[in-house]
């Protein structure tokens, strides 16, 4: 499975697995839409350790799940992305999602 | 170790599953000028950008040839050309500005190019309505050891 979901105090975590481009992307975006429509957390978690490859087909999905998520006011995060995904979200001014540990994510959730 | 003149030129058809198939191929082909790890993931990156224009944008409502032509060059150098003989681009200019993108609700970021941009040393768009893009990108490997 490329996403694991999982449910804490904090929200939906969907935890990310391998390569994300446009290919990927597809089933990533009906899986995670499921979800979200399903349970409509406040909180969305892209949590990005998993992640071996991201390319701008990556930032479109997580700007697809902000666009879901503002239709009942929640928001998304983003933890743990690699030195290469970082520079990724970086360049398309996704960079202030990013909270940086697991305490501090808490703190602001 | 000379690479002078190396090439590799493969036609991929433009089904989304070969995106990672073109990543694979050029990392392979630049590993001849021992790159460092940094160096691979941009060129997988800028690959990847340009052969899923090709694919989402070049061939939107088919499955058509992609070209992709690796060489090295100056022995430190990868040139890469990737083609399609797709719609084409009207204004090329405009569509290398980033965040411009022909297809918002399609969920593109419009960063295909600014990626190329800045994971490559040089970018060069050649592109004819009804015929189809070119892209050439050069990547500079750094001299190790
Ligand atoms: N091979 C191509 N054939 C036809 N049009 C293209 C091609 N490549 C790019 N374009 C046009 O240029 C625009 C910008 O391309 P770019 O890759 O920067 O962004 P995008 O593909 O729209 O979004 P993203 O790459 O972030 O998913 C596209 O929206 C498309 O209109
Ligand atoms: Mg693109």
């Amino acid at each position: 499975m490329p996403i694991e979901f999982m449910y804490d105090k904090n929200g939906l975590t969907a935890a990310i697995s391998g390569e994300i481009d446009h290919h990927a992307a597809a089933e990533m975006r009906i899986m995670t839409d499921g979800e979200l429509e399903r349970a409509m957390p406040r909180t969305l978690t892209f949590d990005m350790r998993g992640v071996t490859f991201m390319d701008s087909s990556g930032v479109g999905l997580i700007l697809g799940r902000a666009r879901t998520m503002k239709r009942w006011g929640g928001r998304i995060r983003i933890t743990a992305p690699s030195g290469r995904v970082e520079k990724m979200l970086k360049l398309s001014g996704l960079a202030p999602l990013i909270v940086k540990s697991g305490k501090e994510g808490e703190k602001n959730a | 170790m000379r690479n002078i003149n190396n090439y590799m030129k493969i036609t991929l058809a433009g089904y989304s599953r070969n995106e990672s198939l073109a990543r694979m191929c050029a990392a392979a082909f630049a590993a001849q000028l021992d790159p460092t790890v940094e160096e691979i993931n941009d060129i997988k990156a800028a690959v990847s950008e340009a052969v899923t224009n090709c694919i989402v944008h070049g061939y939107r409502d088919t499955i058509g040839d992609i070209d992709m032509t690796l060489r090295i060059i100056d022995d430190d150098t990868v040139y890469i050309k990737i083609a399609d003989k797709g719609v084409g681009i009207e204004d090329v200019e405009r569509a290398m500005q980033p965040m411009f993108t022909t297809c918002p609700d399609e969920e593109r970021a419009g960063l295909g190019f600014a990626v190329m941009e800045s994971f490559t040393d040089s970018l060069r768009v050649h592109s004819r309505v009804g015929r189809g893009t070119t892209v050439t990108m050069l990547k500079r490997v750094q001299r190790r050891g």
